[in-house]
């Protein structure tokens, strides 16, 4: 039998069961006003429920039933003996089919009409002994009485006299049956003049009608009986506040036990072993138990979809197969409430933004009709739903340009940007709500909060599409909310849960161990097989004690987790064990804090917070969006705050120092193969050609034999090698020159890990390896000016750099970035030379004009050409500027002019 | 608990039902001020417990406790009153309802159950701090010494509100 009219039947027949006491209260006092109220609403429930349903015997006599009762209801008629015994009636009726529908599974064959008749008559008030006229009934002045004999009251051709034949076989049949009332005689006393003398032709044959009519259902009862028990048998309803509630009560037992479990492991003779397994085991099953009586059909959340597929199909003319398979899979009530909607969405937007018009499928080569399938499964504690339609897929290329657009990222960034990762700009927040890409591209409409919801309920959602094949989305959500494994961590002396489906690996960054957190621009990160992974450290985060150190160089763990597409480390000092926990919710008070999920009650009995990864992610996002652009300022080892540098010492004893990110290789070039040339350089083989190999200072120690370890820088397309003693340490450090040097090949000293370091110049080693090829070179000049140009870009606006950088780093240059003039020109006291300066004007402290000022006669950077670029573009803002010196003066955004500008102004300080 | 007045008479008959304008009150101290909750609203007083810290909670909320199996968030009178703690503080726990919602509160000690004629309660004297005569729902006068009528919903709301409004 369909699931929907078994849970109909168990439905009804438990509120017709209720009904049977109130029908006695009903009788007693017809006018008692809930009672009332509360059979029309059965009655109303039963004729919506079967219409739904196809029933349409049930919905008739359900519909004239209700028809009566809203006329008592809203105190237009006053029930009488006789109504209410055609009221009983009524509810016979559907007691008796549905015990037909419940045995048989479908709808038995009968004839109504009879009893409808009877039950329009009562609603048209016209019914023998039934009407309100008794003088104390408030209805008596209302005009149902009056309209009803002529009008055809509900649509139903009453002829007066038809009327009385009906309400005289009825009474004939009162008497026929001569039962429920001991005989309606005594009230017709004050009945109205619709009298019962014109009835008695009819009466033989009305007689022997009703019986026949009411026979079917009544005889049918008995061998009924027993399908009805037992429909009424399978299914029990309880309250949900009592499965929840045991539900927790579960949970505590099954924490409980496994305190007990903990304190007894290890002790092989003690005497609760044994029963406390079978108490284990009990528990296990309990748990399992009552986690069923909360366990839905995933179906229960598909049902609505069927019908919204079928009007979006209607509305915009699409052909769409919607396939729904897995229905019966099982989850919590609670997961299945929060997916809900989500799902509702995603379907919807297959249906509506995947898949294409017919026209356009045929096209395509498609078969007409799209097809949105939707699939549900169990996989190891976890429940899967996909979500796929074979329609055009996602629009790779406009939401890249899109996502250029709106800034996320730069056009450079986009165009090596894997489909993959260009696809789950999708789920952004801001990205979502765009209306073009939707028409567009397909997708996009809240998808950032279906996400939230997903993840809401520690989920994840994942999708891939193929341009002009579909997308298929992923969703995958605990069985249940109730209990989740969690990790136990700790900073800071507090511990925390993090959900376990959350986190993907732990590394280890103590002493000793192969992974180092390290600083870009102050944040930490955690190289982790070659991708830098941002890192949040808990004990900052929530301020806990001895926040103050960043943590780089303590013992700790990284939690490496998942937060939607995001994945970040979380810094701790300890990791505990994996526990089950009951998750409960955080009070009211503390939900403005987002980075709790919920707190829990260890086996121990303490209190923990249970982290929210998706909120403590949201403190990542700046550091994660960064590590892109501080990784291009790697590059030039000139970041802003600490940089990486290779220690090495070249003979003399002395450290020196190379920003790392200059480097491109270690290299150990066998001493045999080194070809010595008479100026006490070397040429040695590297990747299939000859380099220069350099050393520092004439006094440099060649290595006798084995391997000469040297450096290899490489500029473009020149790559040279220096040669050094050996190498030190590679360290972080906040790079900051402290004395200026003079030496050649040395840009300055800095205090690195507390020792005096030589900053070494390499573009003066590059000179010295190639100086002299290209001196007399006529290619030089040209390769001169395909040399890479080091342009300084000073702007305030994090940005702006982050945008224009990477942009200018495409065009050809070489891009070092400051955000304010005050850092420019320490960059100069550094030992900085560039080609060219692109400058903010509106900037706090100093601004452009006071930049050019300062650079004004500078012995270094006075002749550098400056291009100013700045939102005011005004004459006289521009008057200013050029008499200060600048080059020209670009609007921000105009990206290309800057281009020409800085190529035009570069060639001229060439041939100069 | 000694420090505390004795009961009033109009506690005499003891019935746990009272009569209309009559109300029965748990009074405790907070920094040396007694107060009183309706009787009704406590679901427990317990001893010192353990309490677990909540990093980024805001100041006034202590932590959170485990009251047989229910995790209940701890407010820390002192700071939510901002009244200064005295040294006699034996840190006891009185929960309360608010709510679905149990909530302990860190008192210094817990006194007797008293009963009062809603009749007597007095208004919050207008000298008072504003923070004072929101969360006080008017004053009983005892021998000596004042009983301030703790509205714990109000006191609770006021502080969330101004969470709230800094996030």
């Amino acid at each position: 039998m369909d699931d929907l009219i078994a849970e109909f039947i168990a439905e009804t027949t438990e509120s017709l069961n209720v009904l049977d006491s109130e029908l006695v209260k009903f009788e007693r006092d017809p006018n008692e006003g809930e009672t009332l109220k509360l059979i029309f609403r059965v009655m109303h429930t039963i004729k919506g429920t079967c219409g739904f349903l196809g029933l349409s015997r049930l919905e008739k006599v359900a519909h004239a039933g209700e028809d009566v009762l809203v006329k008592y209801r809203d105190k237009e008629l006053t029930p009488t003996p006789q109504s209410v015994t055609i009221i009983l009636e009524c509810l016979d009726r559907i007691r008796g089919i549905i015990t037909d529908i419940a045995s048989t599974g479908s709808e038995p064959a009968g004839d109504d009409s009879q009893l409808i008749a009877k039950l329009k008559a009562a609603a048209a008030g016209k019914l023998e002994g039934a009407a309100a006229p008794a003088a104390a009934a408030p209805a008596a002045a209302k005009p149902a009485p009056t309209t009803g004999p002529v009008t055809s009251d509900e649509g139903f051709p009453v002829a007066a006299d038809l009327l009385a034949e009906i309400e005289a076989a009825m009474a004939a049949k009162n008497k026929a049956e001569g039962k429920a009332e001991p005989e309606p005689a005594p009230a017709p006393a004050a009945t109205p003049p619709v009298p019962v003398k014109a009835a008695p032709p009819a009466a033989a044959t009305a007689a022997t009608a009703p019986p026949t009519a009411k026979l079917e259902p009544k005889a049918a009862d008995p061998a009924k009986a027993g399908g009805e028990a037992k429909a009424a048998a399978q299914s029990i309803r309880v309250n949900v506040d009592v499965l929840e509630n045991m539900m927790n009560l579960v949970s505590e037992m099954v924490l409980t036990r496994n305190q007990l479990l903990q304190m007894v492991r290890g002790r092989a003779d003690s005497e609760f072993k044994e029963p406390l397994q079978r108490l284990s085991r009990v528990t296990t099953d309990l748990q399992e138990g009552v986690m069923k009586t909360r366990m839905q059909p995933v179906g229960n959340a598909w049902q609505k979809l069927p019908r919204i597929i079928r009007d979006l199909s209607t509305a915009s003319g699409k052909k769409i197969d919607l396939q729904m398979v897995g229905a019966e899979t099982e989850l919590d009530r609670q997961v299945l409430e929060f997916i809900a909607d989500p799902l509702l969405h995603m379907v919807r937007n297959s249906a509506d933004h995947g898949l294409e018009g017919p026209e356009e499928r045929l096209a395509a080569g498609k078969p007409e009709v799209g097809v949105v399938r939707l699939m549900a499964y169990h996989q190891g504690g976890h429940i899967i739903m996909e979500i796929t339609d074979d329609g055009r897929g996602l629009n790779t290329a406009r939401i890249r340009q899109k996502i250029v657009e709106k800034g996320l990222a730069s056009q450079g960034e986009v165009d090596n940007m894997p489909d993959h990762e260009v696809h789950q700009y999708i789920m952004r927040a801001g990205f979502s709500t765009a209306e073009k890409i939707t028409n567009v591209s397909g997708r996009g409409v809240g998808m950032d909060v279906v996400r939230a919801n997903i993840e809401k309920i520690g989920g994840t959602v994942d999708f891939r599409s193929v341009q002009g094949q579909g997308t298929a989305f992923t969703i995958k959500i605990p069985l249940t909310l109730a209990i989740v494994a969690a990790l136990i961590v700790e900073a800071g002396d507090e511990r925390f849960a993090i959900p376990q489906i959350s986190v993907n690996e732990l590394v280890s960054t103590g002493r000793g161990s192969d992974h180092k957190v390290e600083m870009v621009k102050g944040a930490p990160v955690l190289r982790l097989r070659g991708r830098l992974l941002p890192l949040v450290n808990l004990r900052q985060l929530l301020r806990l004690d001895g926040a103050g150190e960043p943590g780089a160089d303590r013992d700790g763990f990284v939690v490496v987790t998942q937060a939607g597409n995001k994945v970040f480390g979380i810094v701790v000092d300890g990791i505990y064990d994996t526990e089950e926990i009951v998750v409960k919710p955080v009070a009211p008070i503390l939900k403005s804090i987002p980075f709790y999920s919920g707190n829990t009650i260890l086996g121990d009995g303490t209190v923990i917070m249970i982290l929210d990864p998706n909120g403590v992610a949201d403190q990542v996002v700046q550091t994660a969006a960064q590590i892109a652009a501080d990784e291009a300022a790697d590059k030039f080892g000139l970041r802003d705050e600490t940089t990486s540098l290779l220690l090495f010492t070249v003979g003399d004893g002395s450290l020196k120092a190379v920003p790392l990110g200059l480097v491109s290789r270690l290299e150990s070039f066998p001493i045999a193969d080194l070809q010595r040339t008479e100026d006490g350089a070397a040429l040695a083989q590297y990747r299939g050609r000859l380099i220069p190999v350099i050393a520092m200072g004439a006094a440099f120690p060649w290595k006798t034999g084995g391997g000469q370890p040297a450096l290899v820088f490489t500029d473009q397309q020149r790559t040279m090698a220096l040669a050094v003693d050996e190498i030190v340490d590679i360290v972080n450090e906040n790079l900051k020159v402290e004395v200026k040097s003079t030496r050649v090949g040395i840009m300055g000293t800095a205090i690195i890990a507390g020792k005096t370091v030589d900053l070494i110049d390499t573009s003066y080693f590059m000179k010295q390896a190639y100086g002299a090829w290209f001196s007399n070179d006529p290619e030089e000049a040209q390769s001169r000016l395909r040399r890479q140009r080091r342009l300084l870009l000073v702007d305030d606006s994090a940005f702006f750099r982050n945008l224009l950088a990477p942009y200018l780093n495409v065009e050809g240059f070489e891009v070092v970035t400051a955000e304010n003039p005050k850092r420019a020109l320490e960059l100069r006291d550094a030992g900085l030379m560039v080609d060219a300066i692109v400058t903010d004007i509106e900037m706090p402290e100093m601004d452009g004009f006071g930049f050019a000022e300062a650079l004004k006669g500078d012995p270094r950077w006075g002749n550098v050409p400056m291009i100013a670029i700045t939102s005011r573009t005004e004459e006289k803002y521009r008057n200013r500027g050029m008499s200060l010196g600048f080059k020209d003066y670009i609007g921000k955004d105009q990206h290309k002019e800057l281009i020409r500008a800085l190529n035009e102004c570069l060639v001229e300080g060439v041939e100069s | 608990m000694t420090s505390l007045p004795a009961v009033s008479g109009q506690s005499a008959s003891g019935l746990p039902v009272l009569g209309p304008g009559a109300e029965k009150f748990l009074t405790f101290r907070v920094g040396g001020q007694l107060f009183g909750i309706p009787a009704l609203a406590i679901q427990d007083i317990i001893g010192p417990q353990p309490i677990a810290k909540i990093p980024m909670a805001p100041s006034f909320v202590a932590g959170a406790l485990n009251l047989r199996g229910r995790i209940v968030t701890a407010i820390d009178m002192h700071n939510a009153l901002g009244l200064k703690p005295t040294d006699q503080a034996k840190k006891l726990n009185v929960v309360v309802r608010s709510g679905l919602e149990l909530y302990d509160l860190l008192v210094d000690d817990v006194g007797d159950v008293l009963s009062f004629s809603m009749g007597d309660l007095e208004p919050n004297p207008v000298s008072w701090p504003e923070a004072w005569r929101t969360f006080s729902a008017g004053i009983f006068k005892l021998d000596g010494e004042l009983l301030v009528v703790l509205n714990f919903d109000v006191l609770l709301s006021t502080h969330t509100k101004l969470i709230d409004k800094a996030a």
